[in-house]
């Protein structure tokens, strides 16, 4: 079994703000990344897949395939953006890169069959560096 | 327990299929199909997965594994091009799945102790792109 691994960087503001809790407690939860006007981040994106390789191509992937997916639903749409403002997700839902790492799952998820309309390659991973010293990884449930 | 070692070697490959045309070699493989190749430093992360002995603490002995890796991967293929110089890469499309099979294959035999296995071959053609292979075992990687 193979993985490969693809590393994209956009670069987005966010700030983190619920509307379930006061001014005050907004503050006080997430500090400095709640001051009203938001600040950015570089963020580093890696997606990963798995799979047999295709004896073929000795590829698992088609990489340009796996690009133009991942470019087209989580880079574009986040790339020079505020995510609070330009994500349709974050308005009701505050912009952590947890949650960032949840909706681009669910981004992926939705185009996958479209792009991979086989068993292989499945998605694996997904993991995100805010910074280079905070990074969140999820690994998607089996895609059955 | 997992315990890696890295190792780096530069050489040059192409990916083109023998048995396809110009054209389709570079539908599938893009600008890697140049026939006259192209290079990367690769990075080559070795990961074994074991017990430390009782009494020398270690799952692998890093000096014995270090010199497997310079003997069987970094001397054959640094500052080679893979196509004409290492076999299989004459017969073989040198992707990084080709050559990450590959160099489990040549280390497995060696890397057999009583306390450690091969668990994964990771080789990086740049930092934005890598692949991992973890054997033939079936799907939880």
């Amino acid at each position: 079994m193979f993985r490969l691994t693809r590393r994209y960087r956009f670069s987005a503001s966010h700030r983190l703000h619920t509307d379930a809790l006061s001014a005050e407690e907004n503050r006080e939860l997430y500090g400095k990344c709640n001051n009203p006007y938001g600040h950015g981040h570089n963020y580093v994106l890696e997606v990963s897949v798995r799979g047999p390789i295709e004896p073929e191509s000795g590829h698992i992937a088609d990489v340009a395939a796996l690009d133009r997916l991942v470019e087209e639903a989580a880079v574009r749409p986040f790339d020079h953006r505020n995510l609070n403002a330009d994500a349709p997700e974050f308005a009701s839902l505050p912009p952590t890169t947890e949650n960032v790492a949840l909706v681009i799952e669910r981004r992926l998820e939705d185009a996958w069959r479209a792009v991979f309309p086989g068993e292989w390659p499945q998605l694996d991973r997904i993991r995100i560096q805010e910074t280079k010293r905070n990074t969140f990884e999820i690994r998607p449930s089996s895609r059955g | 327990m997992l315990i890696t070692r890295r190792v780096e070697f530069s050489a040059s490959h192409a990916c083109f299929h023998p048995g396809l045309s110009e054209e389709e070699n570079r539908a599938l493989y893009g600008e890697a199909a140049n026939r006259h190749g192209h290079g990367h430093n690769y990075v080559v992360e070795v990961t074994l997965e074991g017990a430390p002995d009782p009494v020398n603490g270690m799952v692998y002995d890093l000096k014995r594994l270090k010199e497997v890796l310079n003997r069987e991967i970094v001397g054959p293929m640094d500052h080679r091009f893979l196509n004409y110089e290492v076999p299989p890469f004459d017969r073989v499309v040198p992707t990084s799945e080709n050559l990450a099979k590959e160099i489990w294959d040549r280390l497995a035999p060696h890397l057999s102790a009583e306390r450690a296995r091969l668990h994964s071959v990771r080789v990086s053609e740049t930092e934005d792109f890598c692949v991992e292979y973890f054997g033939e075992a079936p799907c939880s990687v």
